[in-house]
């Protein structure tokens, strides 16, 4: 037997345009996986990768086709099988995790009835085995107490739990070969190492093969052992893990690497130009070409092939590649941002709380609000003109919630949001004048929701100015065009409607609809996590440049702690709504001090394979903050006893002006724990 | 950079919107054949005063039930009356009170439907337990009692119709705005400080628009049907207007040996249902609406 356990061969996938062209979304791709390997795919949306993991299993998405080559799994081609053979071997031999498949379980089955339901699908055992074999298999993706588990209702596990019920229910059929595509994306970061620690476990426990499928180099490199680097549906680098990550010799890794924002480095990484190309561009030449930064005449025209490097195990596609094979590492620039902070404040929260709590008839009739235990409390923020604040923390930390209290969009329960040192900011949208609402601008997480699809860039743009300056005709047009220049897109882009742009485009078009209300404060919440890494790094720079311009202040919301070390002035950490440290982001992400900080920081995912992610807590999800006592009791691995359960910790300052809020002194907190 | 032509598209104009959504229906063969029918039922409606070869309520004892010939090429019926000039007479009033009832189902329905998904909560609540009260009376039951005591009127048939016509609308365009309402651009409407009107005009109705009128188009059919059972039962227009329910009701008992007076507007009635709901379904398959997951009971 051979231990090569699937082979790609010269496979070509693509579909028919309305025009009848044939369009190319995998060309020519060949590459084998062995037995007992990971093999990491990571491209950009759109390079195909999703598409190649599902040929994998002889799957081709609805309104695509095989246009040649083959996936021999066991000597056999997947892609012309018979539905009734590939279903044997389907979640037999094969299995696959899809994105989001936690979410994906059934919500009205009890977990050990649905992996039953893989179990008799996927193999022969009879009643008893299975049952063993069910509480085996929560066992062994480490799920605590598998005979509880196994009587839940999915809703009741939290996003990792489900997660892992998912891994459970893929290895029901004791597969040869795992595909996962995105398997972690969407989880909380703690979360997300955690799924990874566990797939890392089971590839050595089981000597499964893994295709693991995503756009996020940091999960890939701690999983995989040879990566491919896809671009616009051709595979540009195949190799080694750890060479393609620490001397990536193709350009598009190499600049891929540079942009994304690491913890250990303050400031802003350069930006990737352009977008990748949209696939059925007949492109001669190279198909990075317009973004590449080593490029020459001759890759203009000239289509390089995918060549294979002996000495190094390595497929690139590019003829500079010497280039690259010279300069020893990624060398990684920053512009450091400039603190563009006054002291005047600008914006100041004094005891907000927040609840969702639906409310008794009596206090809505009195309007008021009662909850001893609110979703969001005793936020106190003071915020200075022309800084970055960031706002971190767990999904369900409240981040988004306080956003748009400051907006305006939820009421708070109490406590005061005041503008500019003397205005009070009515907590009821209805009572802010037309002036309030402009000074406040919000940009969201996703652009595909948050343009309109029937209305044109021009369109949108225009709401705002028509909206607070009343401009018409020539003038507004003069202010659109300036608008989509301040973005860097060009005028040509007034007409078309949101579904023609890129990701990073529509992003562009939030922010100069935010900008248009010449705002003092900007809110983002979570503006590049749903960008390429290609291009968050361009919308991050955007971002910077804009707010040096124009002094603007930005509250800025975001899991990726990376992502908020690199644009920050200060850092603001909650954990179930309570802040838990608040100070500037050298001092926080230096000596992170706070338990929970601490946890956040180890979890972070960096695309270096020497780097592991530091598991200190449980991805456990707690409903609700405690009633009493500090917000992290139930989880943190510091705690100091009782009066941890009983006391709301008070504040302590560090000499830097790093606020923590702990039972812990300050000097025992600052000693490193790992 | 290498200039997208696929993406790149200018700007259209209402009528190049609305002529390529037509091509696209007409494109398919499903949609081009229900178009065919549709288009020629309106042509014939209007054209029908001019080219019928006889009077339609001549009575002619002489005459009565002849079968198809030469001169009468649908036959007669009971009282001597041409059966084709009856058959291409009578789907004009089934055709015109049934469009100006979806029109007004479309209006009331789509905008109690979008009002209840914008406001949400207690009124929502409330509204809906209304319409699906009024759901669960037999809409025929309805009808009848109110033809009864309005009369049959074109002016009482027509909002009778539009009103029962309008509650599966306004579930169609409640859910619609319920999707559209989440998103974060109508958040950041709402954040700018639009009135409500300004987000209801520019925020939603481009984005439910599709959805209702495709729902619109759908009832139209069935208003159709419904209205030529009013008939059937004879509620619905009065004699001697031709009218297809009428004239099936009428000839239903000779079906044994005057088929022909039965058949010719059965086929009417049934060709023009099935090709309003051939052009229906082609519309929202041109809208890129998908009709099975949007059909409500
Ligand atoms: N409309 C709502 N009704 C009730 N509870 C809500 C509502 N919106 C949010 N919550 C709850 O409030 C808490 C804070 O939510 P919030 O959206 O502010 O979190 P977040 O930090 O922005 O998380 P994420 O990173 O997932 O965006 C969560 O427990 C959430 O379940
Ligand atoms: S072939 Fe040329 S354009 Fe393409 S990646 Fe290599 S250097 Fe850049
Ligand atoms: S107060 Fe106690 S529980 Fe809270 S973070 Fe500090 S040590 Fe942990
Ligand atoms: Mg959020």
């Amino acid at each position: 037997m051979s231990d090569i356990i699937q082979k790609v061969k010269n496979l070509s996938i693509g579909f028919k345009s309305k025009k009848g062209e044939e369009i190319l979304i995998l060309k020519n791709i060949s590459t084998k996986i062995k037995k007992g390997e990971t093999v990491g795919i990571v491209g950009e949306s759109g390079s195909g990768k999703s598409t190649l993991a599902l040929a994998m299993m002889g799957y081709v998405k609805h309104g695509l086709y095989t246009i040649g080559g083959e996936c021999e799994f066991n000597s056999s081609n997947l892609l012309n099988m018979k539905s009734k053979d590939l279903e044997k071997i389907r979640g037999r031999k094969i299995a696959m995790i899809p994105q989001n498949a936690g979410q994906a379980l059934t919500p009205n089955l009890k977990i050990g009835y649905q992996i039953d339901e893989a179990l008799q699908l996927h193999s022969d055992l009879n009643e008893k085995e299975r049952e063993k074999k069910i509480s085996e298999l929560l066992n062994k993706v480490r799920l605590p107490s598998p005979e509880t588990i196994a009587l839940r209702y999915p809703h009741e596990l939290s996003g990792g739990q489900q997660q892992r019920v998912a891994v459970a229910m893929a290895l029901a059929g004791t597969p040869d070969l795992l595909l996962l595509d995105e398997p972690t994306t969407g989880l909380d970061v703690t979360t997300q190492a955690h799924v990874l620690e566990l797939l890392n476990f089971i590839a050595k426990d089981t000597g499964t093969s893994m295709v693991y499928v995503s756009h996020d180099l940091g999960a890939i490199a701690q999983v995989s052992d040879r990566i491919i680097v896809m671009y616009s549906g051709e595979i540009v680098l195949e190799g080694p893990s750890r060479d393609i990550l620490k001397r990536p010799i193709h350009p598009y890794t190499h600049g891929l690497l540079k942009s994304i924002p690491k913890l250990s480095l303050a400031g802003l990484p350069e930006s990737m130009p352009g977008s990748q190309p949209q696939p059925g561009i007949i492109q001669s030449g190279c198909s990075f070409f317009d973004r590449c930064n080593f490029s020459e005449d001759k890759c203009k025209n000239n289509s390089p092939q995918l060549e294979f490097l002996k000495e190094l195990n390595t497929s690139v596609r590019c003829f500079n590649y010497e280039k690259l094979l010279k300069e020893s590492q990624v060398n990684q620039n920053v512009n450091k941002i400039k603190n563009n902070s006054k002291d005047k404040e600008i914006l100041n929260l004094s005891e907000v709380s927040i609840s969702y709590a639906k409310q008794k008839l009596l206090d809505q009739i009195f309007n008021r609000i009662s909850d001893d235990n609110p979703t969001v409390k005793d936020i106190n923020i003071n915020i200075k003109k022309g800084e970055t604040i960031a706002l971190v923390g767990e999904s369900g930390s409240g981040k988004s919630t306080i956003l748009k209290s400051i907006a305006g969009l939820i009421r708070t329960k109490d406590g005061l949001i005041r503008f500019d040192e003397n205005r009070n900011l009515s907590s009821d949208l209805k009572e802010r004048n037309p002036n309030d609402l402009r000074i406040i601008q919000l940009i969201f997480q996703n652009p595909d929701e948050s343009l309109n699809p029937n209305h044109t860039v021009e369109e949108i743009i225009a709401q705002p100015l028509k909206l607070y300056f009343g401009l018409k005709g020539e003038e507004l047009n003069k202010n659109i065009i300036d608008l989509l220049q301040k973005v860097r897109l060009g005028e040509f882009y007034m007409s078309r409607y949101p579904r023609q742009l890129s990701g990073g485009e529509k992003q562009r078009v939030a922010v100069a609809r935010a900008f248009a209300a010449k705002p003092d404060i900007i809110l983002c919440d979570e503006v590049t996590s749903a960008l390429d890494v290609s291009v968050q790094a361009a919308v991050l720079n955007l971002l910077q440049q804009l707010k040096e311009d124009f002094g603007t202040t930005y509250i800025f919301v975001s899991h990726d702690l990376a992502v908020v070390r690199a644009i920050s002035d200060r850092v603001a950490v909650l954990y179930q709504g309570r802040l838990c440290e608040v100070g500037p982001s050298n001092d926080v992400y230096k000596f992170p001090s706070h338990p929970y900080t601490e946890v956040l920081l180890g979890a972070v995912l960096e695309p270096d394979p020497d780097i592991k992610p530091k598991l200190v807590a449980e991805d456990i999800v707690e409903e609700k903050p405690p009633e009493k006592g500090c917000s992290f009791q139930g989880r943190c691995s510091r705690i100091v006893g009782d009066i941890c359960k009983k006391e709301i910790p008070p504040w302590q300052l560090t000499d830097s002006g790093n606020a923590i809020r702990c039972h812990i002194p300050i000097k025992e907190l600052q000693k490193k724990q790992f | 950079m290498t200039v997208n032509s696929i993406y790149k598209e200018e700007k259209k104009s209402a009528f190049q919107k609305v002529s390529e959504v037509i091509i696209t229906m007409a494109s398919r063969p499903s949609g081009f054949i229900g178009l065919s029918i549709l288009i020629f039922h309106i042509i014939l409606a209007f054209i029908s005063p001019y080219i019928a070869p006889y009077d339609f309520k001549a009575i002619n004892p002489t005459l009565m039930l002849q079968a198809p010939s030469a001169e009468y090429w649908f036959g007669t019926d009971d009282l001597g009356r041409d059966v084709f000039t009856r058959t291409i007479l009578g789907g004009r009033t089934a055709l015109t009170i049934t469009f100006f009832g979806s029109l007004i189902a479309l209006l009331w329905g789509g905008l109690l439907g979008i009002f209840c998904g914008l406001v949400g909560g207690k009124i929502d609540d409330i509204v809906m337990r209304i319409v699906d009260a009024f759901l669960s009376i037999p809409w025929i039951l309805a009808m009848l009692l109110i033809v009864s005591l309005l009369g049959t009127s074109t002016e009482v048939l027509i909002p009778a119709l539009g009103f029962f016509y309008g509650k599966g609308i306004v579930r169609v365009a409640r859910a619609a705005t319920h999707d559209v309402i989440a998103k974060d651009f109508i958040v950041s409407a709402r954040a700018r400080g639009h009135s409500n009107f300004s987000i209801i005009w520019n925020e939603i109705i481009p984005n439910v628009r599709d959805a209702i009128l495709v729902e619109g188009a759908m009832r139209w059919s069935w208003m159709l049907l419904g209205f030529s059972s009013l008939s059937f039962l004879g509620f619905g227009v009065s004699p001697p207007t031709p009218d297809w329910g009428l004239m099936i009701s009428n000839a239903r008992g000779l079906m044994s040996f005057a088929y022909w007076a039965v058949i010719a507007p059965i086929v009417g009635l049934s060709s023009l249902i099935i090709g309003i709901n051939l052009t229906a379904d082609a519309f929202a398959k041109a809208l890129g609406i998908d009709r099975s997951t949007k059909a409500p009971v």
